[in-house]
């Protein structure tokens, strides 16, 4: 019942907004979040989107473990 | 960017450090408490390319596992009940609550005896149904954590503008840090806790800082790739090593500080918090999310309320309790893989796909 997947919005009208995952869209509610665009990657859970992604905060933990990571910069 | 986090080599490089920061330390012992962090574990075989002294347990992760056998039987009732006073309800719920087997029967069971009991993804189909069929009540089973309460929040927000009165739920709605809280009081040892990556999504990292606090315990919150897992445990490791009670957030991608605050305004404008039971955990202070009183006319329970007799949670030799707690894995129990597999489960755990005892037996062959 759980798992939450993110996919991308690509459609929104008012609450409802369409969601592709790797090629399957869906109607997702957007009821939870105030600012989603069309673009967006969200994280959905039982259809509602629960929260946007944000790559460029992924960029900060890559950083923070950069000698952990680092084993793919040396390749 | 984030095809680091689903790289193998990365989690290779990972595990090489776990094992570098993990030589002669004491045996440490990490719980998470997210059925999803269990697939995790399971399926890449992290348990077993840990170091020995480094355990991962797996807490009460699984909202479904854990609702109380009296609320299932409850709403069989009211189905009975209802049908009785000629009112015909449609039942929704997700798809695992309604194998989740109790003394008198599954959800399933009562299908079978020609009741309209649905499957539904999301509690947007249920609301769908509803509007489909007017003269008929649709009720949700409406069990969850935060992750979950919150979608039911802002469908109840739909509701009430367009004032749809044919939809009512049933919240057996939990919240987890009051049962990780409850497990700390009653004395499981860990030394690490792997915060549920989407539950901190709804309560933000802020939502368990106090555990910390309270009981110096460090926290990472994670995702749900290998290597955020991994990644996770290599920051719990450091952490207990350098004697720092602190919460990380490594599933900073999508899990702020503050949470989502919209979803938290919504669970707090319905629901308000009370003492809980948890199916072989017993009552959790302040972890059950029920209806505020001026939102009864939302819950079923305000029109049908039958009694129902005090029933056993668990099957004989079932060691579900244990489980929840972190206090046993499931290739202890008797009934494991033998009496007990997920298209005849004796438990709750052996049901939903979120169940330990479930997720054990499907990477059965990795163990
Ligand atoms: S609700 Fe979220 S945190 Fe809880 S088990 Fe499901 S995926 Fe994990
Ligand atoms: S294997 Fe089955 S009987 Fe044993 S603890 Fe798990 S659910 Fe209970």
């Amino acid at each position: 019942m759980c798992l939450a997947i993110p996919g991308k919005v690509v459609e929104i009208k008012g609450n409802v907004g369409i969601v592709d995952f790797g090629g399957i869209r869906r109607e997702v509610r957007l009821d939870l979040l105030s600012d989603v665009k069309v673009g967006d990657y969200v994280i959905v859970h039982t259809g509602f989107a629960i929260e946007k992604l944000d790559e460029r905060r992924a960029r900060e933990i890559l950083e923070a473990w950069e000698e952990v990571f680092s084993v793919i910069g040396g390749e | 960017m984030l095809e680091k986090f689903g790289d193998k080599a990365v989690a290779q490089k990972i595990l090489e450090k776990i094992k570098e920061e993990a030589k002669g330390i004491e045996e440490l012992r990490f719980m998470h408490v997210c059925g999803t962090h269990e697939d995790t574990v399971t399926r890449s075989g992290i348990r077993s390319l840990l170091p020995e002294n480094v355990k991962i347990m797996s807490g009460p992760g699984c909202p479904v596992c854990i609702t109380p056998v009296e609320d299932i039987v409850k709403m069989m009732e009211i189905m009975k009940v209802a049908r009785e006073e000629r009112e015909e309800i449609i039942l929704t719920t997700f798809g695992d609550m309604y194998r989740i087997p109790t003394p008198i029967g599954s959800f399933a069971d009562l299908k079978s005896q020609g009741y309209d009991v649905r499957i539904v993804y999301s509690i947007y189909d249920s609301y769908k149904i509803a509007k489909e069929n007017p003269d008929k009540l649709v009720v949700h089973f409406s069990p969850g954590f935060e992750t979950t309460a919150a979608p039911t929040a802002g469908m109840l927000e739909s509701i009430v503008e367009e004032g749809l009165e044919n939809f009512k739920i049933y919240s057996v709605h939990r919240l987890t840090p009051p049962a990780v809280e409850a497990l700390l009081n009653a004395g499981t040892v860990f030394h690490g806790l792997i915060d549920p990556g989407h539950v901190s999504t709804i309560i933000g990292v802020k939502g368990w800082a106090y555990l910390t606090e309270k009981f110096g315990i460090p926290q990472v919150v994670a995702g749900f790739e290998p290597v955020d897992v991994l990644l996770g445990i290599l920051i719990l490791i450091r952490l207990v090593k350098r004697g720092e009670a602190k919460i990380i957030n490594e599933y900073n991608r999508v899990v702020k500080w503050e949470g989502n605050v919209k979803a938290q305004e919504l669970i707090w404008k319905y629901f308000e918090v009370k003492d809980a039971k948890w199916r072989a955990l017993g009552v959790i202070p302040r972890s059950g999310l029920e209806l505020k009183k001026e939102w009864k006319e939302l819950e079923i329970r305000t029109y049908y309320n039958p009694e129902v007799p005090k029933l056993p949670d668990l099957e004989k030799g079932c060691l579900c309790g244990a489980v929840l707690r972190g206090l046993a894995l499931p290739t202890q129990c008797q009934h494991f893989g033998k009496t007990c597999t997920p298209r005849h489960p004796v438990g709750p755990c052996m049901v939903s796909y979120e169940g330990t005892c479930h997720i054990f037996y499907k990477y059965g062959a990795l163990m």
